[in-house]
């Protein structure tokens, strides 16, 4: 367990950082190394650069922005989790980052890292996705912004190119989210098994919009549409919240591994959209 | 004994902890040699494969790598040398072909870690794969053989074949056949799967040696628990006297059993220091702890009960398959004997049994904390969970009725061992009173009546350990397997020291069991001299007397009785010291306060300093007497010991998810004796989270193809604080006979009482919704599977 | 016939010229050092600065046998290189006691045997200290959600969870007792 050798820059300019991964190939980003570091010791990924953004000045911070909330690429788990910003606009995801491994790995991952590693099982990508983020991405190309529905991909393949840094995500303000998760160790232990965010805008005994993500479930973390489609417009009952839920897997391929079949994971992704539903609309 | 302070039985903090909670403490991977190469082994990744041609060239080229090490280069060694050496031994790196995912096909040596990995990665092994057996029973079968030309059973545990000539059974089959068919009797029957682990211990094995040219010696650093027989093997591997090999286990970070053995990393690091004249290093990486490791249990096995519809037990039958792995180490065939020792349990019933030692294409299993008992009490304490639902019985209630009484001891087991002492009955009622048995079934019956899955899981245990008696030494018990002609007995060396002070050297060290704090205690209570006067050393092969090491709950019940002994005689002739000394009588003279007195005139005294210096110059002893003052002992028990206990857990499920909750733990053990509750205690809060692990947590799951899928602690879920409750505990003293300190061993009774008693819980949860049996781990995805099963 | 290589095959990328140097205050003592890219922190701490407390026990970051506090986050040192310390502050298990004086939390794990063989120890320490530096009153749940990412296979926490329950309750000024 220990990594292959690389070529390794700190640079303390975004510039200077994007001008490092376009000049490099097999070029990777480290922000965390919650990820990338036991990957590169079990030499299952082999860099020939390593360009650490941790130095740049200027990421690290969560700041307000007006309709959105910024959050930037060299924010921690636990920033993320404890910011009085985030848990009141974007609940959803300082319960992902709460939820999401341990203290020390909290204190060190960063929640862009988390949505740029776009794993399967991680907790925080439902919450951009349900929140209807967007990413902001940069490259000596230029800057563009991704919304969370196009970002993830497939099995650890976001929307970013290889040149391409993940300067911080744009969180909107608005609506009620929240997440909910059946960790591999149970309880909230670990990747989830199964998990949901949910954002809703409800009022007055209805439900005037909402967003649904599931997470651990298929290839990727994704946008349940259509149980997203039975909760909009509906009063938020138990019927309707059923109703939804009943649609959390509606049009993927759900995944049998170590922890789930195939039914019990569809079954657990419906209790998870229930309760994190029933959590938003109470 | 006469006790003098009152250090034996009382809470005394740990000699060994100041250092360790500043990491100060030495283990392995901590000690440094000038010169050091460090090595790293190439593994197969075919679980079944002939090896057709390894190149090493590319490796060797690469700058920083010494060497790269294969079979052509070791043969000549021989294999690893194993205790009970039945099946097909490992070869120290595989030779022409491999057996299992994993198995060590090259070493490179280098520099550093990282460039022997960098070696390592450059070295082309052309495999050549076969067919693998991974499942027990087509194993069992034979559809593949591991090992070609060669039945994968090894042997099979059965009636009287073991005690052939040793004791005359009578067979039970006929009294349980005739039972099964009366009218007024029950009989349930389960397939359970006691699933395989991999031990984990948090410090992985490391191992460093440097060979001496010259005198042709060699000291082997190893993380093991058992330095006299590694010493053992490596002299007979190289053919050098074993006087010539001194092995150091220093702080052992965890062993569990997996520490327990001789492993062909040991020998090849010997090897390559001699080949190299510079010591070479080895630490075990977490994945490779799957593979270069042993694992535990792993049966697939089914348990019948028969009895009377009021509870009387009339018959129980064993019978299982049990994987062994790819190749045999210490004592891997005989882990099933183990557990046939204790297979039925505390009761007063009619067993039979046959256990399948069956190979398959997956790294070696061996001893692990409890090793084989835990399995054997758990088919027992599940069947007869099961047999007591069947006839609407409760289940503590069952078990007493079949217990043996205090009276029947010693007891002759239906197995035909001999049991010291035990008061099963008394226990389980402590235990239950302490809890209030009857308030948490109508509390878990409450909470069903609202629809919540509320469980109470119970289960007692008889356990056998503390060996043993040196007999056992004709049955494979020994290290005469590893040319270290020596029964399992017991070592203490007590010397006082010149200034009074005293040193303490045993033959047993610890992996976390306070050896120190508890021997000093011994000793302290004995002579008199404070705890900090005292010093415990251990694991040294050449320093310390001739040992065995520490496993199979041990330690206390055989070297702290040697101890014991040793500082008796210390005392004796300190006695007669100070009684020259005083110009007293020797039966006058009373030891404390650090210094002997007469008795009823505490003034008239010496220290121990005075004692001592008296000893070390002959010439102021009484006429005749030796000089010195120190006692070697070497202690074999007449017996094994028999704990025993009752342990009860309250889970709640959820009907959703299956995710298990697990709300309280209690649980009552009885060691006999206790010498300091704290240590105690700690082994069986350890013990226990072990055995919860694998009721609800840990596999070692291998694929059709022999990969192992949870190498990782990512897919290998050790519990962590958080999922986890803390543990209630209770003790009742039934001491044994067997020693003189009355001890019978605790550290693996937690393990061998839990893990049933979680299964027995969660089934208790939702057997009202038709779950008779989940195998473990009781994962959510089972808890929940089982019940959409049952709705069926 | 298969034709495997059981090595990746893979040449490591070799950049002996590119050591780097790092500085690094350890337990107050400043440190310059050269280091490899590639070199895990744990590994320079142990090998480099020849500070064993902080031991490894896996390879995935799960086992928290590594912790230390960098720059006051308590973080796995087996999963940091050595070069993202540069600059930074590192607290070990050997530079939490205050000269002769023992830490509370040591105390703690002393006298309520918190720990058994004592691997896991330097690191769960750690992850005390970090926890009750920001909570110093944390409940039995909080202390043991806050040490989830240790583990131990000695002692099922119990004593463990005690052990910093009497540090922090001294840490406060609390009358103890054991
Ligand atoms: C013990 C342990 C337990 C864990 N448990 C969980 C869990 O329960 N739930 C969960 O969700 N996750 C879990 N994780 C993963 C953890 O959340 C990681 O922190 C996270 O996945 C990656 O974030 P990072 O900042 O560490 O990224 P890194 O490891 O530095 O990078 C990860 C990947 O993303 C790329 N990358 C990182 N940052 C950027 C960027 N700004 N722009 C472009 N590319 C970038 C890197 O190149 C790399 O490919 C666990 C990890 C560990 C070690
Ligand atoms: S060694 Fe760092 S987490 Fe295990
Ligand atoms: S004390 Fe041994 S691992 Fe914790």
């Amino acid at each position: 367990m220990y990594p292959p050798n690389f070529d390794y820059v700190a640079p303390t300019s975004l510039d200077e950082a994007c001008a490092a991964l376009a000049g490099a190939d097999n070029a990777k980003v480290l922000s965390g190394g919650m990820s990338l570091i036991p990957l590169m010791k079990m030499r299952l990924v082999r860099p020939t650069t390593v360009v650490d953004i941790s130095r740049i000045p200027g990421l690290d911070t969560i700041t307000d922005e007006g309709d959105h909330i910024r959050i930037g690429a060299m924010v921690r788990h636990a920033q993320t989790a404890s910011d009085p910003l985030v848990r009141e606009h974007a609940t959803a995801l300082a319960e992902a980052a709460a939820a999401t491994a341990d203290a020390q790995v909290r204190n060190q991952g960063t929640t862009c890292g988390s949505i740029a590693h776009a794993d399967v099982a991680a907790d925080q990508p439902a919450a951009v996705l349900a929140l209807g983020a967007s990413m902001v991405a940069a490259s000596s190309r230029g800057e563009r912004e991704i919304p969370a529905s196009d970002f993830f991909v497939d099995t650890l393949t976001s929307a970013l190119e290889s040149d391409e840094i993940l300067t911080a995500i744009k969180v909107p303000k608005g609506g009620t989210s929240v997440y909910r998760k059946l960790g591999r160790r149970g309880g909230e232990a670990d990747y989830p098994i199964a998990a949901a965010a949910v954002w809703v805008d409800a009022g007055n005994g209805s439900v005037s919009d909402a967003r649904i993500a599931v997470t651990g479930v298929s290839s990727k973390p994704y946008l349940a549409a259509a149980a997203a489609d039975a909760i909009r417009g509906s009063d938020g009952g138990a019927a309707a919240i059923d109703e939804a839920a009943g649609h959390a897997t509606d049009d993927v391929i759900v995944l049998e591994d170590l922890y789930a079949t195939v039914d019990y994971r569809t079954h657990l992704a419906e209790v998870y959209v229930k309760r994190a539903l029933e959590a938003a609309l109470a | 004994m006469t006790t003098s302070t009152s250090v034996m039985g009382g809470i005394v903090r740990r000699k060994e902890d100041p250092s360790l909670i500043q990491g100060k403490g030495t283990y392995v991977d901590d000690v440094k040699r000038a010169g050091e190469l460090a090595a790293v082994f190439v593994r197969s990744p075919f679980a079944a494969a002939k090896i057709n041609s390894i190149d090493v060239s590319a490796a060797l080229e690469l700058e920083g790598v010494h060497a790269v090490y294969t079979a052509d280069d070791v043969r000549h060694l021989g294999p690893n040398p194993a205790q009970v050496a039945v099946g097909t031994l490992r070869p120290l790196l595989a030779d022409g072909a491999v057996k299992h995912v994993g198995e060590a096909v090259a070493m490179v040596v280098a520099d550093s870690r990282y460039i022997a990995q960098d070696g390592a990665d450059l070295v082309f092994v052309d495999y050549e794969p076969g067919d693998a057996v991974i499942d027990l029973k087509e194993a069992h079968a034979d559809k593949v053989q591991v090992h070609e030309g060669e039945s994968n059973t090894l042997l099979t545990w059965a009636g009287n074949a073991w005690w052939e000539g040793v004791i005359d059974l009578p067979d039970p089959s006929p009294e349980i056949q005739a039972a099964k068919e009366r009218d007024d009797t029950v009989t349930v029957s389960l397939e359970m799967v006691n699933q395989r682990l991999i031990p984990t211990a948090i410090e992985p094995r490391a191992v460093l040696a440097d060979w001496r040219g010259g005198y042709e010696s060699v000291e082997l650093w190893s993380s093991s628990q058992i330095p006299h027989a590694v010493a053992g093997a490596v002299a007979g591997v190289f053919g050098i006297p074993s006087n010539k090999v001194r092995v150091i286990a220093p702080e052992v970070g965890g062993g569990f059993g997996l520490k327990l053995n001789v492993y062909p990393d040991e020998i090849l690091v010997c090897f390559a220091s001699k080949q190299l004249g510079r010591p070479v290093r080895w630490t075990e990486t977490r994945r490779e702890a799957g593979f270069a490791s042993i694992q535990g249990r792993g049966w697939v096995g089914t348990a019948t009960m028969t009895g009377t519809k009021d509870g009387k037990i009339l018959g129980y039958e064993l019978e299982a398959i049990c994987d062994m792995g790819a190749y045999t180490h210490n004592f891997t065939v005989a882990i099933p004997l183990l557990g046939l020792f204790v297979a039925p349990g505390q009761y007063d019933i009619p067993t039979s049994y046959a256990l399948h030692c069956v190979m398959t294409n997956t790294p070696t299993t061996d001893a692990y904390r409890g090793a084989g008992r835990p399995e054997a009490a758990y088919y027992l304490e599940r069947i007869i969970d099961d047999f007591a639902r069947e006839i609407g019985m409760d289940p503590a209630d069952v078990r007493k009725a079949n217990y043996w009484k205090p009276e029947d001891f010693p007891v002759t087991t239906a197995i035909g061992l001999t049991m010291d002492s035990g008061d099963y009955a008394t226990n389980l009622d402590a235990l239950l009173d302490r809890v209030d048995y009857e308030g948490l079934k109508a509390k878990r019956d409450a909470a069903r009546a609202e629809g919540r899955l509320l469980g109470l899981g119970l289960s007692t245990y008889v356990e056998v350990c503390g060996f043993g008696p040196s007999a056992l030494a004709g049955l494979g018990f020994s290290w005469a397997g590893y040319g270290l002609p020596t029964a399992f007995n017991g070592s203490g060396v007590v010397r006082v020291q010149p200034d009074g002070t005293c040193t303490v050297t045993i033959g047993t060290g610890p992996s976390g069991q306070g050896h120190e704090t508890t021997w000093a205690q011994i000793v302290s209570d004995g002579l008199g001299i404070p705890m900090e006067n005292i010093e415990v050393q251990h694991g040294d092969s050449l320093d310390s007397p001739m040992g065995v090491g520490t496993f199979g709950s041990r330690s206390l019940a055989v070297d702290g009785t040697a101890t014991y002994e040793a500082t008796g005689r210390v005392r004796e002739k300190a006695a007669k010291i100070a009684g020259h000394l005083l110009e007293a009588a020797e039966q006058d003279i009373q030891f404390a306060d650090g210094g002997a007195h007469v008795a009823g005139s505490p003034d008239r005294a010496v220290t121990w300093g005075q004692i001592a210096e008296a000893a070390y110059q002959p010439h102021t002893l009484p006429e005749g007497m030796e000089g010195g003052l120190e006692s070697s002992v070497v202690f074999s028990p007449p017996n094994a010991t028999w704990p025993f206990g009752s342990h009860l857990a309250l889970v709640e499920v959820d009907p959703d998810t299956g995710d298990v909750k697990l709300l309280e733990y209690w649980a009552t053990d009885d060691c006999g004796n206790v010498i300091n509750p704290m240590i105690v205690d700690g082994q069986v809060h350890g013990g226990i989270a072990q055995g919860i692990a694998q009721a609800l947590f840990e596999e070692a799951i291998y694929d059709d193809m022999g990969n192992l899928l949870t190498a990782s602690l990512a897919d290998y879920p050790l519990p962590d604080a958080a999922s986890l409750p803390s543990f209630s505990l209770d003790r009742t003293v039934t001491p044994t006979d067997v020693n003189p300190l009355g001890v019978k061993g605790i550290g693996e009774a937690g393990t061998i009482g839990s893990a049933q008693t979680i299964v027995n819980a969660v089934v208790d949860a939702v057997s009202h919704l038709g779950v008779r049996h989940i195998d473990m781990p009781l994962r959510p995805k089972r808890v929940w599977q089982a019940i959409e099963d049952a709705k069926e | 016939m298969v034709k495997s290589e059981n090595g990746s095959g893979f040449m490591s990328h070799r950049t002996e010229d590119v050591v780097l140097e790092v500085s690094i205050t350890v337990n107050g003592t400043a440190h310059r050092s050269q280091v490899e890219p590639r070199t895990l922190l744990v590994h320079h701490l142990r090998e480099n600065l020849g500070l064993t407390g902080t031991h490894v026990g896996c390879d995935t970051g799960y086992c928290g046998a590594c912790t230390v506090i960098v720059d006051g986050r308590a973080v796995k040192s087996c999963s940091m290189l050595a070069v993202q310390a540069d600059g930074a502050e590192v607290r070990t298990v050997e530079g939490v006691a205050d000269g002769d004086e023992l830490h509370p939390v040591q105390e703690g794990f002393w006298e309520c045997h918190g720990l058994q063989c004592g691997f896991c120890t330097p690191g769960m320490i750690m992850s005390s200290v970090a926890l009750l530096e920001s909570n110093p009153d944390p409940s039995e749940e909080e202390i043991r959600h806050g040490i989830e990412g240790n583990l131990c296979r000695c002692t099922g926490y119990h004593n463990i969870v005690k052990s910093v329950q009497f540090a922090g309750a001294r840490m406060r000024g609390e009358e103890v007792s054991s």
